[in-house]
């Protein structure tokens, strides 16, 4: 009876924009101040380019706008739409390879006349979706059948965007999968196992399903030198942007990495180099802190979370916002091989921002639609 | 399977321990986050405090640049290998205006050792104003070996200037099918955002319309990387390395530069439009449009008052009237029509229809004028068709209704682009039921019917559109799409790959097939009667031509007015239109010809047409179809 005192008195004293709007007032807050600094040093980056600063406003206004969309769709009514949510972005993932426009070298694009469509996008939402909604109508931990099934509904669609060929995204999708099987509570000795499995299949991999670019790139992390005129490149300008930054940076619109040019792919995924060879050492930890803010009130909301789906679902997106900020730090400090990921929130560019802010939309619905009974 | 809101209670579950497994397996990945976070925190200190002396001194002396290479775009040529855009190597003064302290002063200073307009000068402030920062941006272009020299000695005065040897590309034919080939300009900030930058380092330059837009991607080919030791003012001092860029693919279009230039003389200097298709495989042979306009004036940014003398001129220099001027196609229209009445069984063959001069239905108070006032009297399919009388239309169009009318022209390629890629084809206007109530809102009448019948009111097609529409004739209901690329020679194997040869479609199939011989000899007597509408371009030919001719109103007539050529500005005068193909026993060429303001179909549209013909068909005048 407590809870439902609790869950009660919980409803009258929420914020206003949490009642009405369905929003979370701290991870809108968090960002907010995200977009803010991504605008600032999209400034920068672009040589003081106000048309770009403009277009990437429009893009966060259409992505907060989805967010605040998708906010008002109940927890229960995403979870009843999941199966076809799943199984519509996996048809057209097929499409895709079918008759997909070439975009960009690969294909990714599926035109719909008036706007082109990237199906992986909506499996980034899908996979962890179907399978938290999978794992919750069965008991947890999940039997190794239910694991299986899981992988599979996992594999085949990744496996789609790996043939795009898009590693970067395969990587995020295959690993909000399993972030959901991981948070259900799959037992370490199969997780141990299929570690070792995908050990043994790396060479494989690499003999028979990794482009010649791929390899390269994984090659060039280990010695940037041996591609100095490309991979290799980025890494050692971006590691020299980021260091020679300091401890309190070169200032705002001075880091002279990026303004003399030597910094390739600065607006897009290199601009976290950007953002620490002109704040320092300061700015960057801000920056991390920021987004592990996110990442924690992410975490909390899943903890909190009513039902089984809305605890797999949420934990599995969060975890997948890191996977992002990790990859693309971990990236550009020259820890990662260079995958096509950009820094959420900040890089420019929109396609992938709106399906970040969907996901959020997504934790907000989770967090704020309570109902006085938990199940 | 369960479903519903309590679908998990089905089973026999530890809901509070799968929570309490949820919140440790949570606490378990919080925990990874915040070591990896801690990772990329240890890296970055790494790298800003302990790495920062050295990253410092290497930001310092950063003197490794990486220079794209932008390749060399394809050169376009038509189907007998005539060059119609090329590469030349020309020197250009070079001006960077970031490293400039005072452009006034430079300019000025600039002026008085070279030879600069001002029509450049304000050229080049245009180009300023729209180009990215920190890009070398001519200030004149083709200079002299003088001028090279002249700039050389008075170099140290002007930093920030310099002559450099760039390929720009040029078109040796000028206006000659300016309009077909396109040119290419000097990329924008939007074009910059859309574009691959890897594959466009460098590249300043990005096909804008025709030819050079619609082949782009091959033409363009792939930039390289240069890799350079400069100096503190970023100065080149040697080069590192270098990845080769990759040359852009030539691109053979289908035209015949020889019949092009054929249809431009004979459209001289009226308005209008010359569509000339190879019937048996599609081939655009001849794609023209007039007036035209000298597309290297595009390349290197065009000066203002130029570009607007270009953008107002009433005559539109700039419009592609080969596949963007939708005109009403009048009678031409009828040879489409005719076919749909025999195959309708509205009308037949032999039977005659009487024209008194005008056309009335019931209960209407209208009459509908014949062009010929007086009436042409009983007329039959052929003699309707060589006289275009108007009347025996009308009354083909009323009985066959709007709805068959549109569904059988619609299959000939009326109201829908022709699909070959060309930029900005238009789609003309095939009126029906349907098209009326979502583009008007509002419902079909009968009167309209009658006036689609003879191809005005609603009605608008594209040159390109008839002369396709009259290759099916043609063929007799196969349909090959039209192409404009026959061939692209890959740079980097050197071997030329043919186009695909577009699939022919059956789209037209009569349930009685001679109805195709008695509309193709309606057609011959449109040119070879003696009564023919076409007769003028009919004596002396050495070949059977098939054709209509066809007048279109440019505005309407109140019905009792007199039709008073005379009297006209030339602005209110009709446009002449007639299409055709020839041999008529066994077609090789399609042509359709439009003269803006021309008067007479037969008497101006008719000998544009035929003079290309002639040119095609008749080796001995100098050519004929070299393959």
């Amino acid at each position: 009876m407590s809870e439902l005192a609790d869950n009660v008195a919980t409803r009258r004293t929420t914020p206003v924009l949490q009642r009405i709007l369905h929003l979370d007032v701290q991870l809108v807050t968090a960002l907010l101040l995200l977009s803010i600094a991504g605008l600032a040093i999209l400034y920068s980056a672009t040589d003081r380019s106000m048309e770009a600063v403009q277009s990437q406003l429009i893009r966060m206004a259409i992505a907060f706008a989805t967010m605040v969309v998708v906010a008002q769709i109940p927890p229960d009514t995403l979870r009843r739409w999941t199966p076809w949510v799943y199984l519509g972005g996996l048809g057209m993932l097929g499409l895709v390879l079918l008759i997909g426009t070439i975009g960009q070298g690969a294909q990714r694009w599926l035109d719909l006349g008036i706007v082109r469509f990237q199906p992986s996008e909506l499996m980034k939402l899908a996979i962890p979706m179907a399978i938290a909604w999978y794992l919750s109508m069965r008991p947890l931990p999940p039997s190794l059948l239910n694991v299986l099934v899981a992988t599979v509904a996992i594999g085949v669609p990744t496996g789609l965007i790996i043939l795009q060929p898009d590693l970067g995204t395969a990587l995020l999708v295959g690993a909000s999968g399993f972030f959901v099987l991981f948070l259900a509570g799959m037992r370490w000795r199969i997780m141990i196992a299929a570690l070792l499995a995908i050990v043994a299949l790396i060479p494989v991999f690499w003999l028979f399903v990794m482009r010649d670019y791929q390899k390269q790139r994984v090659l060039t992390l280990f010695n940037p030198e041996r591609d100095p005129l490309g991979a290799g490149y980025h890494i050692i300008q971006s590691t020299i942007a980021i260091g020679s930054g300091g401890v309190f940076g070169k200032g705002w619109l001075n880091g002279t990495q990026s303004h003399l040019e030597f910094l390739p792919e600065r607006n897009t995924d290199f601009i976290f180099a950007v953002f620490a060879e002109e704040f320092g050492l300061i700015g960057v930890l801000h920056l991390l802190a920021l987004y592990l803010f996110i990442i924690g009130r992410g975490l909390y909301i899943a903890v909190n979370a009513q039902d089984t789906y809305g605890r797999l679902l949420a934990g599995s997106l969060t975890l997948t916002f890191f996977v992002y900020v990790f990859v693309n730090v971990g990236m550009v400090s020259g820890l990662m091989p260079v995958v096509g990921l950009p820094l959420p929130m900040v890089s420019y560019g929109g396609t992938s921002m709106v399906t970040l802010m969907a996901a959020f939309g997504m934790l907000m619905s989770i967090r704020t639609h309570r109902k006085l009974w938990a199940s | 399977m369960a479903n519903g809101r309590n679908s998990d209670d089905n089973q026999l579950r530890d809901r509070t321990g799968e929570k309490r497994q949820f919140t440790r397996r949570t606490f378990v990945a919080g925990t990874g986050v915040l070591a990896l976070m801690g990772l990329l925190g240890g890296r970055m200190g790494q790298l800003q405090v302990a790495g920062h002396q050295r990253y410092s001194t290497l930001s310092q002396a950063n003197r490794v640049k990486l220079v794209p290479i932008p390749p060399n775009r394809g050169l376009i040529y038509d189907r007998n290998g005539i060059v119609l855009a090329e590469n030349r190597p020309n020197f250009q003064l070079l001006v960077t205006p970031e490293q400039i302290p005072d452009m006034e002063a430079t300019l000025s200073g600039l002026r008085q050792i070279l030879d600069i307009s001002d029509a450049e000068v304000e050229r080049f402030r245009d180009l300023v104003a729209r180009s990215r920062s920190f890009e070398a941006l001519p200030l004149k272009v083709r200079l002299t070996d003088r001028e090279v020299a002249v700039f050389a000695t008075n170099r140290h005065r002007f930093p920030g200037v310099e002559v450099e040897a760039r390929l720009s590309r040029h078109y040796p034919h000028g206006s000659h099918a300016a309009h077909a080939i396109g040119y290419v300009g000097r990329i924008n900030e939007q074009e910059l955002q859309r574009l691959d930058s890897r594959g466009y380092g460098g590249s300043s330059h990005i096909g804008k319309t025709g030819s050079e837009l619609q082949f782009e991607e091959r033409l363009h080919g792939e930039s390289g990387l240069e890799r350079v030791e400069t100096n503190a003012l970023g100065r080149v001092i040697q080069p590192l390395g270098r990845r080769a860029p990759e040359p852009g693919d030539d691109v053979v279009m289908t035209l015949d530069s020889r019949l092009q230039r054929v249809a431009e003389d004979a459209l001289g200097d009226q308005s209008g439009s010359v569509v000339a298709i190879d019937v048996r495989n599609g081939d655009i042979l001849a794609l023209a449009s007039t007036p035209s306009f000298d597309p290297n004036l595009f390349v290197n940014g065009i000066d203002r008052a130029t570009y607007a003398g270009l953008q107002e001129n009433p005559e539109r220099p700039l419009f592609n009237r080969a596949v963007r001027g939708q005109y009403p196609p009048g009678s031409t229209i009828k040879p489409f029509l005719g076919l749909a009445g025999l195959e309708h069984g509205t009308v037949d063959p032999d039977d005659t229809y009487y024209c008194p001069g005008y056309f009335t239905i019931d209960n209407v108070n209208h009459r509908w004028r014949c062009w010929r006032r007086v009436g042409h009297g009983d007329m039959d399919f052929a003699s309707a068709m060589a006289q275009s009388c108007d009347v025996y239309y009308y009354n083909l169009g009323y009985e066959l209704g709007i709805d068959a009318m549109a569904a059988f022209l619609g299959r000939f390629g009326f109201g829908r682009k022709p699909g070959t890629g060309i930029p900005g084809e238009r789609d003309g206007i095939l009126p029906s039921r349907e098209w009326k109530r979502n583009a008007r809102g509002e419902s079909w009448y009968h009167g309209e019917t009658i006036i689609t019948a003879i191809g005005q009111g609603y009605f608008l097609a594209t040159p390109l559109q008839l002369a396709h529409a009259t290759s099916v004739i043609a063929n007799r209901g196969l349909s090959f799409p039209p192409r404009i690329l026959r061939a692209v020679r890959e740079a980097a194997t050197g071997k030329t790959v043919e186009a695909a040869a577009p699939e022919p479609e059956r789209v037209v199939e009569l349930d009685n097939p001679e109805h195709w011989d008695y509309l193709v000899a309606a057609l011959e007597r449109v040119i070879h009667g003696e009564r023919g509408t076409g007769r003028s371009v009919g004596s002396d030919l050495g070949y059977r031509m098939a054709g209509k001719t066809g007048t279109s109103q440019v505005f309407s007539l109140g019905q009792e007015e007199d039709y008073d050529e005379e009297k006209l500005r030339r602005g209110l005068l009709d446009h002449a239109l007639f299409t055709a193909f020839a041999p008529a026993n066994d077609p090789r060429i399609a042509v359709t010809a439009v003269v803006e303001h021309g008067g007479s179909g037969g008497g101006v549209a008719a000998p544009v047409a035929r003079k290309v013909m002639d040119a095609y068909l008749n080796p001995a005048d100098g050519g004929g179809d070299r393959v």
